[in-house]
């Protein structure tokens, strides 16, 4: 299991991406993630909220886009999704092997808020 | 609500430091193995059984991981060749920082191969680059021909699969032409060694596949360089 370091890491670039910018606090994080990275999203989840409770990054959301596995095919210069292993060019049927995605793991965006709006408590509240 | 992008790897750290060892690797012409599979499919025999065939002045040396023990490395020594144990202490794979730090007392200039034996896990070594110049996945005939569609990854980033224990195809209604077969499905043309390191039988094909790729590690840099 290693969601653990990945989720760690996650919340240490938040961490070190609001601390660009004072004032505010980090309230959701995107990543994307390939269907050949090798990560297990719910465990993942459950790493992420477990290590951000009770720190500064608490109730931080976590988005995942998952990436699915992309060919090229260089005869008719276009990019596809692979599904079922199929490999074939949609447009020449000539199978692909050439992989242009779908191993990422990457950190997408940051959304921060102004600190002094009402806290997470506050604004439920008042809603 | 502000939205601000990042454009970054989530291991950009372990990707940093695995670069620069793949830069020192180059450097030294040190070809980097990075070994994968579950744990008993026979990553350490396999490795024995390459150092025993190799020549006593072979330029090799061996980092090996695992949880807990020195094991592997006490079974790994016997055979003359440098063999550094690294135990994670609970940690499922082997990263950059850990080969790093075990090379540290090292000379890269002295060594031609660097075998590096991950911790036996199908799933979490795929994620973490150790700057080696190959992943290669062993398979073993007791443990199912749908495991390359089952953990993708590693199937998917590794250059070379290893069927191993091949002596006990008789004995285990394992269909290797189906592993095969999904291990392309998976990773189109992927190269396919089947080995027995009980019998010997297929070492010979792993050596050599050693050496190719090896001799193709150091043309690749002498075409880039020129
Ligand atoms: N029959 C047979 N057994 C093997 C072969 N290779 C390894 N083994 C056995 O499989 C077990 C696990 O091997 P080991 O190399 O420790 O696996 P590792 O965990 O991947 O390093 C040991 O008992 C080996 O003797 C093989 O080619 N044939
Ligand atoms: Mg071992
Ligand atoms: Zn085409």
């Amino acid at each position: 299991m290693h969601e653990m370091g990945i989720a760690n890491s996650i919340l240490e670039a938040v961490q070190k991406e609001a601390m660009r910018y004072p004032g505010n606090r980090a309230t959701k994080v995107g990543i994307r993630v390939g269907e050949l990275a090798a990560i297990d999203q719910d465990a993942l989840r459950f790493c992420f909220e477990v290590l951000a409770r009770d720190t500064a990054l608490d109730g931080l959301q976590l988005e995942i886009e998952l990436c699915p596995r992309r060919h090229r095919c260089h005869d008719c210069d276009c990019t596809f999704i692979v599904r079922e292993y199929d490999f074939r060019c949609p447009k020449c049927q000539k199978v692909t092997p050439q992989c242009v995605s779908g191993d990422e793991l990457e950190l997408a965006f940051v959304e921060v808020e102004e600190e002094d709006e009402p806290t997470a408590v506050g604004r439920k509240s008042s809603q | 609500m502000n939205r601000l992008p990042l454009e970054e790897k989530v291991l950009s750290e372990n990707d940093r430091i695995a670069a620069s060892l793949r830069e020192r690797f180059r450097h030294h012409d040190v070809f980097c193995v990075n070994l994968i599979s579950s744990p008993g499919s026979g990553k350490t025999t396999l490795l024995e059984r390459t150092l025993e065939a190799l020549p006593r002045d072979a330029r090799v040396a061996v980092l090996t991981g695992d949880i807990q023990t020195e094991n592997d490395a006490a079974r790994l020594k016997r055979f003359g060749f440098p063999v550094k144990q690294i135990t994670t202490g609970g940690t499922c794979h082997l990263d950059a920082r850990m080969i790093e730090r075990h090379l540290a007392d090292w000379k890269l200039e002295d060594l031609d191969i660097l075998f590096i034996e991950n911790v036996g896990n199908l799933v979490c070594p795929s994620s973490y680059d150790l700057g080696e110049a190959a992943k290669v996945v062993v398979l073993s005939v007791t443990e199912g021909e749908d495991k390359p569609l089952k953990y993708p990854s590693i199937f998917f980033k590794s250059a070379l699969l290893v069927l191993s224990k091949i002596d006990l195809l008789p004995y285990v209604p394992f269909d290797a032409k189906a592993a095969e077969e999904n291990a392309r499905r998976i990773h189109p043309g992927m190269e396919i060694l089947w080995v027995s390191c009980q019998t010997r039988i297929g070492l010979a094909g792993w050596l050599t596949w050693l050496q190719r790729k090896r001799n193709a590690y150091l043309e690749l840099k002498a075409a880039t360089v020129a």
